[in-house]
């Protein structure tokens, strides 16, 4: 495994600790609420990024899973009073399973077709859920408010237990991701990723570790999913379930850049707080001029900087070297 | 019971003939350059709301309007491949992928920017009413698109068949290196197959615009339907395409019939699964 140099760690701390006592400076419940954001995402597109930017399978279904972990831990905190910390794990679970039963019959497909099969299998999800009467269908599922504490995951009076919560998951989201790119197994799903067929030959049981990258990335959407709907206390198909979370998800990541570690964080730290400023300030009047200026984004970064943020660090670091 | 089960099979009909005329023009994309047109739907609320307006300011019917329809969205189409997919061509496929997202986005935006995300229908045009036939309900616009679509998709293949440039399409569609030898400008052939792509799209949105509601996001249910098709009926294959269109639109009326219609397109998605996992490389594939 590589060691860190200080170049590396220096600003990873700096940025560490502002972030630690930026909820202590900053009052606002708004930047508080827009820097959760940035973790939720950034840990979506975590999770993301070792499917599809590191094995190659560029999933449009990440909402399926956010919303599997969402549904999951409330349903059984609703119902059978199942503390949300297990909740977490089932629906992380839950997820997994899903996601390899899904997974599997896939294992063949690549590219556009691997990306169409991701929406379908989403759509699908988000069609059951919204008719399927148990977890409230189209109305969804609106958390009771329980005494305030950790143990329970809710917080009413303050949103800085959230924001302190979001950022230990998205470190270890991160750790795993870094653990998983560095070890034996990362490299396979790269040897996957650049050619299905070259990886099958030397010996990599390509169908196996696919659905490793998918279990991992499902379980890590969905305990995101968890966080959400303990965060805002309500869900339904519309709000984590919908195409339009999946295609954000994917834009984070190559924004930030896919198949590298920090990439996904760098894009949700780009990404959400334009998305969610441009929103407050123009779409406040439902004329789309946020989601114009969205597009028109996705658009220039596609086209000029597709390797993404981390991509053009890393162009510069190699110049100045 | 019977007669209501074959007025099912006729409506699902009718919707498949429309869905396989989207289809094609993104399988036609989709054969030449390898890139899935994400807004395939939204150039298809371009072309409903084309033939909204000419009917809203000019008077010009729908049916009238079909050739300006495809005439529009042919430039549009030239004009989104030149200055945005020939960029990302060479890039990634990930940006390949993401970057018709985009597209997406901005147009269906741009609609909700200028016409309001309101719903619209066109008052009742030269296509109107029903036929009965015996106890069978056949309304006249999905019956007229139905035939229309048929023989646009006839006449896309022999153009395809007959023409040079048509010749020239398939070539690059089945070999771009060995096109490129054989002296035919594949870039050229890139940008006419973008543009004869969301013609046809713009045919179906105006055939479209005679019965169906009109808004901004309309594209993304077709559109995510036409992706499925697409796959299903195998890479670039218009035949394919026409046959999984028809299919899906038996699928649908009939899982909605005897199922719930709530779940009609969670059938088809199923049903498109299914597929993927028995014949990843679609019906007609290869």
């Amino acid at each position: 495994m590589r060691r860190f140099t200080t170049r590396q760690v220096i600003p990873g701390v700096a940025v560490l600790i502002v972030l630690l006592i930026f909820p202590l400076i900053v009052q606002a419940t708004f930047p508080i609420h827009v820097m959760i954001l940035v973790f939720l995402f950034g840990m979506l597109g975590i999770g993301w990024n070792i499917m599809g930017g590191y094995a190659g399978m560029f999933s449009f279904g990440q909402a399926a899973f956010f919303g599997l972990g969402a549904y999951t831990s409330s349903y059984l905190s609703m119902t059978f009073g199942i503390n949300p910390w297990i909740g977490l794990l089932a629906g992380g679970l839950v997820a997994a399973v899903v996601a390899a039963a899904i997974g599997y019959p896939c294992s063949s497909l690549r590219g556009h077709y691997f990306a169409i099969a991701s929406i379908a299998f989403a759509e699908i999800v988000r069609v059951i859920f919204n008719n399927w009467k148990m977890v409230g269908a189209a109305e969804g599922l609106s958390l009771p408010m329980h005494q305030e504490s950790f143990t329970n995951f809710v917080f009413n009076s303050s949103k800085l237990p959230y924001y302190y919560i979001a950022l230990v998951f998205l470190l270890i989201s991160l750790i795993v991701c870094y653990f998983v790119a560095t070890s034996k197994m990362g490299y396979y799903f790269r040897a996957i990723k650049e050619s299905h067929d070259v990886a099958e030959v030397l010996g990599v049981d390509v169908v196996r570790y696919r659905l490793i990258a998918i279990m991992i990335s499902a379980f890590m959407s969905a305990v995101a999913g968890t966080f959400y709907a303990q965060y805002i206390l309500y869900i339904d198909p519309e709000s984590v379930m919908l195409l339009a979370i999946s295609v954000q998800i994917v834009l984070i990541s190559m924004l930030g850049g896919a198949g590298s570690v920090m990439g996904p964080v760098i894009g949700a730290a780009v990404l959400i707080p334009l998305a969610e400023y441009t929103r407050t300030m123009l779409g406040y009047k439902g004329t789309g001029v946020d989601m114009l200026i969205y597009g028109f984004l996705i658009m220039l970064i596609s086209m000029y900087q597709p390797a993404g943020v981390w991509g053009l660090f890393s162009r510069i670091g190699r110049k100045t070297r | 019971m019977s007669y209501e089960l074959l007025q099912q099979l006729i409506n699902g009909l009718l919707i498949g003939f429309m869905y396989a005329l989207i289809a094609i023009g993104l399988t036609l994309i989709w054969g030449v350059m390898n890139i899935v047109n994400f807004a395939h739907g939204d150039f298809l609320m371009v072309g409903m709301f084309t033939s909204f307006w000419l009917f809203t300011l000019y008077g010009i019917d729908p049916i009238v309007s079909i050739p300006i329809c495809f005439l529009i969205l042919f430039i549009v189409g030239w004009g989104i491949y030149r200055f945005i997919v020939s960029k990302v061509m060479k890039g990634p496929m990930l940006a390949q992928v993401v970057v018709t997202f985009g597209v997406s986005i901005f147009v269906a935006n741009l609609a909700v920017y200028f016409w309001t995300p309101d719903f619209r229908l066109l008052p009742p045009t030269i296509l109107q009413g029903t036929w009965n036939i015996g106890n069978l309900d056949l309304s006249v616009p999905k019956t007229v698109s139905a035939f229309g679509s048929i023989i646009t998709t006839i006449l896309v293949y022999l153009f395809l068949k007959k023409t040079r440039t048509g010749k020239a399409i398939l070539a690059t569609e089945m070999d771009r290196e060995a096109a490129l030898l054989m002296g035919i400008n594949t870039e050229r052939i890139n940008s006419l197959s973008f543009g004869i792509g969301l013609a046809l799209v713009g045919v179906a949105g105006a055939f479209l615009s005679t019965y169906y509601y009109i808004y901004p996001q309309v594209g993304s249910q077709f559109g995510t339907l036409a992706f499925c098709i697409v796959a299903l009926g195998g890479f670039g294959s218009i035949g394919g395409a026409f046959i999984a269109g028809i299919l899906v639109g038996l699928v649908q009326t009939l899982g909605g019939f005897f199922f719930d219609p709530s779940y009609k397109y969670a059938i088809v998605f199923a049903i498109y699964l299914i597929t993927m996992w028995i014949r990843p490389q679609g019906l007609l594939g290869w």
